[in-house]
């Protein structure tokens, strides 16, 4: 494989949830691609289907709810929907990662976090007990955990938050994957650590050579640390592009919408915070035209038949809005 | 932990002194007369009335309960009325087959329950959940004594593949022990049983349910140690708890499962000496079994520690 080819390549991914009211479209057709190394930050508010995604892309979403109805997850030139479980069980925590976004919940409360690291390092490396230890101790000290020979056989109730999510990314990069998928890895924590923990990742990160996707509701995060940005709203892609690219010139109403949503240093106290009307559908009901329309202030009557597709506005720069060349 | 352990002790202290009142109120209040069964159908009453004063039962009743409970604290459980032997030593005589009785059942009912809760829980909505959840049903439906005849209709009559009833004592061989002991256990256990299937069930579908469990997938953790391992391990301290408190149901039913397989065991021994008003038998078992469901829920508290690191004592 040549070094230019994306390492993913996720192509109209639908997931859908069946309940007893219906079916919910939490992903209706994304795509987007990502280099190896690069770093991709997907941004859009709760329930947009960005963290759905991200589990679709490693399966792990509940069989018995949700289903990938459609479009192909291509890792290193394979597709992954179609395998089965133990071929999935292979690429899980050892050539695709991922970090959750709730520290204090997502560690095994009754195993040593030492355990909890050593164990993806037995299953995917073969590797002895004792050798999957001291790798263990070896990922402790490269998250800076201090005393890290004897905090591996701490259990995660006598670690903080911001500790716990360093053991987390020690667990997610024991084994140096080729991809990390990082859903919401900050948002749970202090502001103060928030910091120090995206640094962390993004150095180990540059340092294993993985590729990361960055999945975050904070516009902040994703300027700090992402080469691309995917925007999405209601299960689908409205916007992609380079992070520079999207900040100095957002096209999608909905981008603009959220970048005016961040409160700024610079303006004016006296001015309201800007806000976006409305709510985000309801998508158990399909939408026939744009998702945003509804909320849109640019919208025509256009919008609400047909749904824009994702094109390229110049230099790389993707849009799914009819109206996009309109300021 | 020991000075837990100690300040433990001496809360079941009280507890204990409540069950001997109740288990001697329970003994005296109820109609019936040993001194009359033990002389016969044509004693005269001056020779009631003797045995009486012989046996104190003529005394006020608190100074028959002070007496017994004296010795009681001195470790005497007095003399059964009718064998001329200490109630201590009649229960040590009858204590093997009981025990041997319990820890069969423990072990069937317990692996057994785990088993088909884990299963339950990770098929959750299927035929299997809802057949072991069926049988769970059942099993805490039927009593002791319906199952017990049925499986030895079953099992012992029809098939012959296991005796009908009896007790040989472990000395005399391994195999003719369990032989004897597999349908007690199976008719005894099954509301033990079922009761630890449902507990562990619910609590496994909880746990499933958990951040933590996506963590072991997310990681390539297989089926088995997800359940096992990652899962089981969370969901020990209810289940424990039951297995401790179901504790009380092996008690009751080894009553009964020993007279349905004529195992000569402490449960017999009460049954005997309930038809025969031997007072002192009676209340020295209860004390006995009180003191054991007491002591097996101290070390159910006590086993938090192994199963939950934040426990601590």
């Amino acid at each position: 494989m040549d070094a230019t080819a994306p390492i993913l390549e996720v192509q109209d991914l639908r997931t859908h949830f069946f309940t007893q009211d219906g079916v919910t479209r939490a992903v209706d057709g994304v795509s987007f691609a990502l280099e190896p190394g690069e770093t991709l930050g997907i941004v859009g508010e709760s329930g947009c289907g960005k963290s759905v995604t991200a589990l679709s892309i490693l399966r792990l979403l509940p069989p018995k709810l949700s289903r990938i109805v459609g479009g192909k997850v291509i890792f290193e030139g394979t597709d992954l929907v179609p395998l089965d479980e133990p071929a999935m069980r292979e690429i899980r925590g050892n050539r695709i990662a991922m970090i959750f976004q709730e520290p204090m919940t997502s560690l095994n409360p009754v195993l040593t976090i030492g355990e909890q690291i050593a164990e993806a390092v037995r299953i995917h490396q073969g590797a002895s007990q004792k050798d999957a230890l001291a790798r263990a101790v070896e990922m402790l000290k490269l998250v800076r955990i201090p005393d890290a020979e004897r905090r591996v056989g701490d259990y995660p109730h006598q670690f903080s938050g911001g500790m716990r999510q360093r053991v987390m990314i020690a667990m997610a990069l024991s084994c140096n994957p080729k991809l990390l998928l990082a859903d919401e890895p900050t948002t749970a924590l202090d502001v103060t650590v928030q910091k120090q923990i995206l640094r962390l990742m993004l150095e180990l990160k540059e340092r294993i050579g993985s590729a990361v996707i960055l999945i975050t509701h904070d516009l902040g995060v994703i300027a700090e640390t992402a080469k691309r940005v995917v925007v999405m709203y209601a299960g689908r892609v409205v916007e992609q592009a380079e992070v520079t690219a999207l900040f100095d010139a957002p096209l999608h109403p909905y981008t603009r919408g959220l970048m005016a949503s961040i409160p700024r240093l610079k303006h004016n106290r006296a001015r309201r915070l800007a806000e976006i009307p409305g709510i985000v559908p309801d998508l158990r009901t399909p939408i026939p035209g744009c998702a945003f329309a509804p909320r849109c202030p640019l919208a025509t009557d256009r919008c609400r038949e047909a749904a824009p597709p994702l094109e390229d506005q110049g230099s790389g720069h993707f849009a799914a809005c009819w109206e996009a060349g309109r300021a | 932990m020991i000075a837990y352990i100690i300040r433990r002790l001496i809360a079941t202290i009280p507890v204990m002194l409540l069950v001997a009142v109740i288990v001697f109120l329970l003994v005296h209040l109820a109609p019936g007369d040993p001194a009359s069964v033990i002389a016969g159908d044509n004693a005269t009453s001056d020779q009631i009335a003797a045995i009486r004063a012989t046996l104190g039962l003529d005394r006020p009743l608190w100074e028959q309960f002070a007496i017994w409970i004296w010795r009681v604290l001195q470790g005497d459980l007095g003399q059964s009325l009718f064998w001329n032997r200490g109630v201590a030593e009649l229960i040590l005589q009858r204590a093997e087959p009981t025990i041997s009785l319990a820890i069969t059942t423990l072990i069937f009912a317990v692996t057994i329950a785990i088993g088909l809760g884990v299963l339950a829980a990770w098929k959750a909505g299927s035929g299997i959940d809802r057949s072991v959840m069926g049988l769970a049903v059942a099993g805490f439906s039927l009593p002791v004594f319906v199952v017990g005849y049925l499986l030895v209709y079953l099992f012992a009559i029809e098939l012959r593949w296991l005796p009908v009833q009896g007790y040989r004592p472990i000395a005399e061989g391994f195999w003719p022990w369990l032989e004897r002991l597999i349908l007690p256990s199976i008719a005894l256990g099954l509301a033990y049983l079922a009761l630890i299937a449902r507990i562990t069930r619910t609590t496994m579908l909880e746990i499933l349910a958990e951040d933590y469990i996506r963590t072991a997938q997310a990681k390539g953790v297989a089926t088995r140690p997800m359940l096992f391992k990652h899962a089981l391990k969370n969901a020990a301290v209810p289940i424990v708890t039951v297995v401790g408190i179901g504790v009380a149901l092996l008690i009751s039913g080894v009553v009964i499962t020993e007279t349905v397989f004529n195992i000569p065991g402490v449960g017999r021994l009460v049954v005997d000496a309930i038809t025969r008003r031997d007072y002192p038998i009676i209340q020295g078992v209860m004390l006995v079994f009180s003191a054991i469901y007491v002591l097996v829920n101290l070390a159910v508290d006590l086993s938090y520690t192994l199963f939950d690191p934040r426990v601590r004592y």
